[in-house]
């Protein structure tokens, strides 16, 4: 229950008395810095943790931790500003009629004075990398840039933990790419702790820890290179893993032998060219 | 979809009237539409028409947009000019038309009254002409501030209003791809009686409904997320700040009063 972490501890959560348990009696901690990646199913229980973590759900058993506070409807509007969230359709978060309102927006909750507002706005529209999009209006935007500012939104604030809930899954190709980037360089820069919910597996591939979930409890959980490697384990809960993890399967099936589970294109090409001209 | 796409009639411009605060142009316009039905001579018509005139001439909206906004209310200044003008039966008469005379008080009384409209509409869409809505909405909230200690939800009204605004042009995109979808399954938006057309429209509205309602659960979820807990406590970014020019015109317009209680007769 140290600062800077988040922990679960016994969790089980369900929505209504008669209904299903969503999760079930889940345990895991989330240090200061950590990226960890959360997979799973739809169902599988992995969007009601986000919730849980922002107190915009209570558990029924078991305790969350939050930067040494416990969740609870009293410490909820300390937690919020400690927990910023970003969901996954860009226009349904978006609350200013421009986006310098929106950034505002969390701040002006927060009872912040005016000045600091102004300043924040700057800085993090920077970090985003959307500092010529003050005056914009969100019709002007595209989905990516959107989540861009509502992240912009979320580090205003200065939370120490950041959930992204499916935040590339409605963006294309160039936009997934941009947020990753974005989200990558405000993690190194403001030593914050980032929690990705997602489907995307390259996304999955760049954390420092993945958490596997299935039907309400954790099922795996290790490095992506750990979990990458137990492929039998993930399908069996009928799970995907990246193409790269595949072709290294039926290389090895072929005799190639491979020095360890390669996580992306670049990893897989020097494995083999090093192997190879080492015989 | 356009990128320029404005909501409502606010035409950008750099003018005294632009930059005067909105609380400001709220106020004077509520008192000039009251002192307006004070006026009693063609000297305090003159006196209040040089106002407006000159109102409009100093925000520099072009001509053609400020008729813009009198078009849908012609017809009824013309309606009622015709009206006193044949239903008035006081005083000489003035002349005859087609066998009907027309008496010279309800020549005078039409004009009048027509003018009164016309002044109100004029200073009124000036308002919306000069003003974006964002900032109607801020000065209705500052205005409305006082009626907080009466338990009015006057945060929530401003706050349901600048969604409103912000969610507009969501919704007309969707309303555009939704009629594109129904349109390729078959609907048909153009052609047909009234009463089919009426009928067509209902496969655009349900979907639009169901998805607004969506977007208001998500909506509300992220604010909660992001701390939303109400008008307590709440800091503002955009802030009203009354300049030199308002303290200007609040005297010229004092000597407005004072001149049309001047000329009344």
């Amino acid at each position: 229950m140290g600062e800077r972490q988040v922990e679960f501890r016994n969790v089980s959560f369900r929505y209504q008395e008669d209904m299903p348990w969503v999760l079930k009696n889940v345990s895991f901690t989330i240090g200061p810095n950590e990226w960890v990646a959360i997979i799973g199913h739809n169902g599988s229980g992995k969007s009601t943790i986000a919730k849980l973590m922002n107190g915009l759900l209570f558990p029924q058993e078991g305790e969350i931790f939050v930067d040494g506070m416990k969740v609870s409807q009293e410490s909820v509007w300390d937690i919020r500003k400690e927990v910023g969230m970003v969901f996954q359709n860009p226009d349904n978060q978006f609350v200013g009629t421009t986006v310098r309102d929106d950034v505002a927006f969390g701040m002006e909750n927060h009872g912040m004075p005016r000045d600091l507002m102004v300043e924040r706005i700057k800085e993090s529209l920077k970090a985003v990398r959307m500092e010529d999009f003050e005056r914009y209006e969100p019709h002007r935007l595209s989905g990516g840039q959107k989540q861009r500012i509502a992240i912009a939104s979320v580090l205003a604030v200065s939370p120490k933990f950041i959930i992204l809930d499916e935040a590339t899954a409605m963006l294309d190709p160039k936009g997934r790419k941009e947020i990753m980037q974005t989200v990558r360089e405000v993690q190194q820069e403001r030593d914050l702790s980032l929690i990705t919910i997602t489907h995307d597996l390259q996304e999955v591939t760049q954390a420092s820890r993945v958490l596997v979930m299935n039907s309400g409890e954790v099922w795996m959980e290790g490095s992506p290179r750990e979990v990458f490697s137990s492929k039998d384990h993930l399908t069996e809960i009928g799970l995907d893993t990246p193409f790269v993890s595949k072709m290294a399967d039926h290389l090895k099936a072929e005799g190639v032998s491979l020095a360890r589970e390669p996580l992306n294109h670049q990893e897989l090409l020097e494995d083999l060219w090093t192997s190879r001209s080492n015989m | 979809m356009s990128s320029s796409m404005i909501i409502g009639q606010y035409i950008p411009a750099d003018s005294v009237i632009h930059r005067l605060d909105p609380r400001s142009k709220i106020a004077i316009i509520f008192f000039y539409v009251v002192i307006v039905f004070f006026a009693n001579s063609v000297m305090s018509y003159g006196v209040l028409t040089l106002f407006a005139i000159g109102s409009a001439l100093l925000s520099k909206v072009p001509f053609r947009y400020i008729m813009k906004g009198l078009k849908p209310v012609w017809f009824l200044i013309l309606f009622t000019f015709l009206l006193h003008l044949f239903v008035t039966r006081e005083g000489d008469v003035a002349f005859s038309l087609f066998g009907w005379d027309v008496y010279r008080e309800g020549l005078i009384q039409g004009g009048a009254i027509s003018l009164r409209f016309f002044l109100l509409i004029l200073v009124t869409s000036l308002l919306t002409l000069t003003t974006t809505p964002i900032e109607i909405t801020d000065a209705i909230e500052e205005l409305l501030g006082p009626l907080k200690k009466l338990r009015f939800p006057v945060h929530e009204l401003a706050l349901m209003m600048s969604i409103s605004l912000r969610f507009i042009p969501t919704l007309m995109q969707e309303t555009e791809k939704i009629s594109k979808a129904q349109a390729s399954r078959g609907v048909d938006f153009r052609t047909g009686s009234f009463k089919d057309r009426v009928r067509a429209v209902v496969p655009l509205l349900v979907p639009l409904f169901v998805s607004a309602f969506k977007r208001a659960e998500e909506l509300a979820m992220a604010m909660e997320a992001r701390g939303y807990q109400g008008g307590e406590g709440r800091t503002k970014l955009r802030e009203l700040q009354l300049t030199k020019i308002d303290v200007l015109v609040y005297g010229v317009f004092v000597l407005l009063v004072i001149a049309l209680f001047m000329t009344r007769s």
